[in-house]
């Protein structure tokens, strides 16, 4: 069980629980403002963009060749940038804090 | 070969140059192979603008038939985004759902309808069928407007010998011009009504603007939707594991239409007009001269794709680019996914095998290339479970 919170781009936190499955998924399924997931998580729409919180970026660690491919062209990413959709949740993501991108 | 198969013929040429040339009504295109490339293409509207004279981005161009530029795919940023920002939430209505159940109920009478017949031509008979009935709910229209657009046949702008049909597409425009003038008279709860009620940027639509969208909606998921439909009936009907695949493993279905719609890829290509002198893989694009954005060949780019030619259901990783990329991506991919989604819930539940009895492959000619894109004809007998 993780405990993730999303600051939206209205500046609001939502703190959501999650078990299993991928963040973008417990996103969608909590209704979290900016986060469509379009694709289903398979890294094709790149509607699931997130800023890691920097001191927090090693719980995810990096992105794939293809997840960073994805990103390079978003005009908003940044060094902490991940897509959500690949990034699954486990216990160590707990208390884990991500702005959604704008 | 079997029926199903979409074979890759760009796959030499995409590995050794990364573009190709065709020539599309004496104004040639440079056809852009490489996912990366599609990609940095896509996303520079600066310098491969949509905006260009109406019809000129579409392959084969549309230029000598039709006047009305399509909005907002035929408008760059910032207007485009003004338009995207009405339309948007239209279009992601099919995540609802009451619309989900109503898309349902209409996908699983087609389903059983086509289950009680020997043969089905699935092209005519199914996906015209379904893709019609599904577009009255994503214009919120009568059902029975479904019945008309059947009646135009497959296509919207050809016919049978011409792949440009000005009568055809005039078919189209004289029907959009009569829907926008009778919802101005009595306002309805349609995408007609909601446009002439809508303002962009604070000014009311124009009657071109809401023809330009509404022209849009109807051929832009026409054919897609069409191939999409038949092709997936044709690889169900020759991977009958799959079905029962899915049937068990329902958490994979999200995975397997996405694939499933990078496979086919239903639309080949969609072009752009350079506004400057530029270059593309290091080839020269001149300015007002043409390139393409070919998500066929995109998507089965080997330097991003692994086993790229076979259809792996639940393929985890696949950044396909067949609803566009960047600004312009489409604007009914949720209703499309919508569409598959559902149609692959009913065959589960109600069909245990589809056998293929006879087709026509419809291939396109790009230049030097030949592509299946789908069927001009498939029957096939759908069997019960």
């Amino acid at each position: 069980m993780a405990k993730i919170t999303f600051i939206t781009q209205d500046n609001i936190p939502v703190t959501v629980e999650g078990e299993s499955g991928s963040v973008m998924a417990l996103a969608v399924d909590n209704n979290i403002a900016g986060i469509d997931g379009d694709c289903g998580g398979v890294c094709s729409c790149a509607t699931c963009h997130v800023h890691v919180a920097k001191d927090q970026f090693s719980l995810v660690g990096e992105a794939s060749e293809i997840e960073k491919d994805m990103l390079e062209l978003d005009d908003s990413t940044d060094d902490y940038s991940r897509l959500c959709c690949q990034i699954d949740i486990t216990d160590e993501l707990d208390g884990l804090v991500l702005t959604v991108a704008g | 070969m079997k029926k199903h198969l979409s074979p890759d013929p760009f796959k030499n040429t995409r590995a050794t140059s990364g573009c190709a040339h065709m020539d599309d009504q004496n104004d040639p295109v440079t056809m852009i192979l490489r996912l990366k490339d599609v990609r940095k293409t896509a996303h520079n509207w600066k310098t491969f603008q949509s905006g260009a004279t109406p019809g000129r981005i579409v392959i084969p161009s549309e230029v000598k038939i039709r006047d009305t530029r399509q909005i907002p795919f035929e408008v760059d940023p910032p207007l485009h985004g003004s338009f995207r920002a009405l339309l948007d939430p239209w279009f992601k209505r099919p995540l609802e759902a009451d619309y989900k159940a109503k898309l349902s109920t209409q996908i699983k009478a087609l389903v059983e309808n086509v289950l009680k017949a020997d043969k089905v031509e699935t092209v005519a008979e199914f996906s015209l069928c379904l893709q019609s009935h599904a577009l009255t709910l994503l214009l919120n229209t009568d059902g029975s407007e479904a019945d008309t657009w059947i009646g135009w046949g497959t296509h919207v702008f050809r016919s049978e010998h011409d792949p440009l049909d000005g009568n055809k597409a005039a078919l189209l425009y004289d029907y959009i011009d009569a829907q926008i003038k009778s919802a101005a008279i009595n306002p309805r709860h349609d995408l007609y009504s909601v446009l002439l009620a809508a303002q962009v940027d604070g000014k009311k639509l124009t009657f071109d603007e809401i023809k330009g969208i509404m022209i849009l909606t109807f051929a832009g998921g026409r054919d897609t939707v069409i191939n999409a439909v038949t092709n997936t009936i044709a690889y169900f009907a020759e991977n009958p594991e799959s079905l029962v695949r899915l049937r068990n493993e329902p958490e994979i279905i999200g995975r397997a239409i996405e694939e499933l719609i990078r496979y086919f890829a239903p639309l080949t290509q969609m072009g752009r007009v350079a506004t400057e002198d530029t270059q593309v893989c290091e080839h020269a694009i001149a300015a007002d001269s043409r390139v393409s954005l070919c998500w066929a060949s995109a998507n089965r780019d080997e330097s991003v794709f692994e086993s790229p030619d076979e259809v792996i259901l639940d393929r985890k990783l696949n950044p396909h680019v067949s609803f566009g990329f960047s600004h312009h991506n489409c604007l009914g991919a949720t209703h499309a996914r919508q569409i598959m989604r559902i149609l692959i819930d009913t065959l589960i539940e109600k069909v245990s095998s589809i056998d293929i009895l006879d087709c026509e492959e419809n291939i396109e000619t790009l230049g030097e290339f030949s592509r299946k894109v789908g069927f001009h004809r498939l029957n096939v007998k759908f069997n019960p479970r």
